[in-house]
């Protein structure tokens, strides 16, 4: 298994890292907070610690610590539009279900 | 579901924790929103994928109002409720708007700040700005998905404390938290990303819709700091369109237009304006309501012709931008072009030939306002990491100053200062063989100390006895990046030293600095008065302290007739200098001064005795 990237999720990180002008990918995680349990982390990465476990997809690495990967594993991360809202979606098969608001979840 | 966003390394909130902050820039003309998403920042758009939201307000009879395109276009067909450049309103009487002839508002003057009577009764500018406001704040929402943690907003740089008060106001009636008032040309500075640039002296040239704004900055390591700003609060734009409007009714013979046509020629204006940016001559056909044809064709060098003026007029300013900086135009190392106006070829060629270089046009001058902004609020709503080292810019709320003789308040650093910031001034002794100094730190705009704040007492010790006057004690006051001021006093001559440090800013809550301010202004008159009657009694205290030491030294000088003539004239200002009016005070010292002329004139002729005793006239050098 692995977590991937959308085509859009993809276009949309290449072209914020170049914008931002540095950063080797994007850093995804769990944390244990939230109403249910665990929220998301979504970050940019300047750096590839020695412990992240490193995908590649479309060109672009997405890195996690190998503590969240077991709540992550086959997850795609997809870039989304909701009326004018904009924002990425993780479509995590792992998630048995979620705070109303969706930021945070339970596996 | 929510949607998330990319956060910078270790910024990650938690759910329902999202600090989500914009910049907007409240414009004469247009207004917009702007945020920082993905670590990059952008404008927000609406429903049509426009960006620019034009700051027009319609107030329908049936109590609907309609903000932004709608309600510009409804100009023509009800121009009396429908309400455009408000800004040029906000915190402004009648007297000090121009063009009120040719507005089609009706106007009601009122205390402080002019007022419009629409069909839904009478608006004041903080209430039509504050639609303006509400409009940006749902669309940021939708757009973000939540609710809107605070917001910058931004302001020309010379708006005075009542339009920025007013700005203040309609921010908080538009249900928006207001992180800080930025000013316009300083987000601009931010949005170019100066402080990345190299070291030196930037401008920034800022023609919109109604103002005009000329800030000269100054960039040394990554921190750039305001050396001096000018402008002009009524011109922009708006007054390029003017001048095409009357350059149409002259030519096309059409006198005194109807309301609607007025607003339609005025809006015909504004499209042709836009137009000769792009191209070299552009014709005007339209009918009006009487019937009256108008079918003209304008040159873009008749309308540089007609314009020159208030093109040379934008001018005048920055010129005394740089003479208070200090400064020539050839000192100037960038200079950054803000405002829709100036995609007109000709101011571009006019700035470029005042500064001897090409200026800088490369990001959108309409939506760089914003995108600085928006980087401010990013940062003050603190989803900045720690190590990225970005300078917060802050402005002093209240003067700080020190107490001299007299309870008076010697006033250091003026309100709004942008820190980080130090300023110096030199003080001395009261009396001779004055060892010691004690320090009073005040904050506030008031004249005497018993009505400013107190922040912090120190005293020096140690200044070498010498005669009132003589001993150079310079007082150094020093606010840091995070308010933090350090007061500091040194005696030049032995370099003896003493410090305090405190917080200008802590336990002034924002309605106590407004009051403070308010009861500075009411009561600038009297303080004046209060202050003229200090300054009195110390003079007094300070000739008579010194007579009565040359009288002790010198006495002899005098026969017993002429001394109790001196003595009589001590009693008379003293008694004077005990009483309340500072006139009587002045009249005794001057006659005063008449009474012990003579002694003064005998003890330096003493001196002058004394000193050329025993000197050969080789060793005088003179």
């Amino acid at each position: 298994m692995a977590v991937t990237l959308s085509d859009k999720a993809a276009t949309h990180i290449g072209n914020f890292i170049a914008k931002r002008g540095k950063g080797v990918g994007i850093r995804l995680g769990v944390r244990t907070s939230g109403c249910s349990g665990m929220a998301y982390k979504l970050e940019f990465a300047d750096e590839v610690l020695p412990e992240d476990v490193v995908f590649e997809s479309h060109g672009l690495k997405v890195l996690i610590d190998p503590k969240s990967l077991p709540y992550m594993d086959g997850t795609e991360l997809d870039f989304v539009r909701e009326g004018l809202n904009e924002g990425f979606k993780f479509n995590n098969p792992n998630v048995k279900g979620e705070c109303g608001c969706g930021e945070s979840f339970t596996v | 579901m929510a949607l998330l966003q990319i956060s910078e390394p270790g910024m990650s909130t938690a759910p329902h924790q999202h600090r989500l902050a914009v910049g907007i820039d409240l414009g004469t003309t247009n207004s917009l929103v702007a945020t920082v998403r993905n670590g990059v920042a952008q404008c927000l758009q609406d429903e049509e994928g426009k960006v620019l939201l034009p700051s027009a307000v319609h107030y329908l009879a049936d109590g609907q109002i309609v903000v932004g395109r709608k309600a510009h276009s409804a100009q023509a067909v009800d121009p009396r409720n429908t309400i455009v450049s408000v800004k040029r309103f906000m915190g402004r009487g009648l007297r000090d708007v121009s063009h009120v002839e040719t507005m089609p508002y009706d106007f009601v003057d009122a205390e402080g700040m002019v007022r419009l009577r629409t069909v839904q009764g009478v608006k004041s500018p903080v209430q039509v700005s504050a639609e303006i406001l509400k409009d940006l704040r749902l669309r940021a929402e939708r757009s973000l998905g939540g609710e809107l943690t605070g917001a910058v907003i931004t302001v020309p740089a010379y708006f005075d404390d009542a339009q920025r008060q007013a700005t203040k106001d309609a921010a908080r009636l538009a249900g928006l938290n207001v992180l800080r008032l930025l000013n316009e040309p300083t987000a601009a500075a931010i949005a170019y990303g100066l402080e990345h640039a190299s070291e030196g002296i930037y401008a920034v040239y800022d023609l919109g819709g109604g103002t005009f704004d000329i800030s000269i900055l100054r960039l040394s390591r990554g921190v750039f700091e305001v050396v001096a700003t000018n402008g002009d609060a009524s011109l922009g734009g708006d007054d390029f369109d003017h001048r095409l409007f009357c350059w149409m009714l002259d030519n096309a013979g059409i006198s005194l237009p109807s309301d609607r046509d007025a607003r339609r020629l005025l809006m015909k204006a504004r499209e042709v304006k836009e137009r000769l940016s792009l191209d070299e001559s552009v014709s005007i056909r339209m009918t009006l309501e009487r019937g009256d044809e108008v079918d003209l064709t304008i040159d873009r060098s008749v309308f540089v012709d007609i314009t020159r003026p208030l093109v040379a007029k934008t001018l005048k300013p920055v010129r005394k931008a740089l003479r208070d900086a200090g400064l020539d135009a050839g000192d100037v190392k960038g200079v950054v072009m803000v405002g829709g106006a100036t995609r007109m070829p000709h101011v571009q060629q006019a700035v470029g030939e005042f500064f001897g270089q090409i200026p800088l046009t490369n990001l959108d001058p309409d939506t760089v306002v914003a995108i600085g902004a928006a980087i401010q609020a990013n940062v003050l709503a603190g989803n900045r990491a720690a190590e990225d080292e970005w300078l917060l810019l802050d402005v002093i709320p209240l003067s700080l100053g020190i107490e001299t003789m007299g309870g008076l308040v010697e006033k250091i650093i003026p309100r709004n200062a942008t820190i980080p910031t130090a300023r110096a001034q030199d003080f001395t002794t009261f009396k001779d063989g004055q060892t010691a100094m004690a320090f009073h730190v005040v904050q506030g705009e008031r004249e005497l100390v018993s009505a400013c704040r107190s922040l912090a007492r120190f005293e020096l010790r140690g200044i070498p006895p010498l005669v009132a006057g003589a001993a150079r004690i310079r007082v150094t006051f020093q606010v840091d990046a995070d308010g933090l001021l350090s007061v500091s006093a040194r005696e030049q001559t032995t370099g003896v030293e003493a410090r305090v440090e405190v917080k200008p800013s802590y336990g002034l809550a924002d309605h106590e600095i407004a009051d403070m301010l308010k009861s500075g202004f009411e009561n600038a008159r009297d303080d004046m008065e209060l202050r003229g009657l200090r300054e009195q009694q110390v003079e007094a205290a300070r000739v008579i302290e010194a007579t009565m030491k040359a009288l002790d030294a010198d006495g002899g000088l005098l026969n017993a007739h002429e001394r109790t003539a001196l003595d009589a004239a001590i009693g008379a200002l003293q008694s004077a200098a005990d009483g309340q009016d500072a006139r009587a005070i002045k009249i005794q010292l001057e006659a005063f001064n008449r009474a012990s002329n003579e002694f003064a004139s005998r003890r330096m002729d003493k001196s002058i005795r004394e000193a050329l005793a025993g000197q050969r006239i080789d060793d005088l050098r003179i």
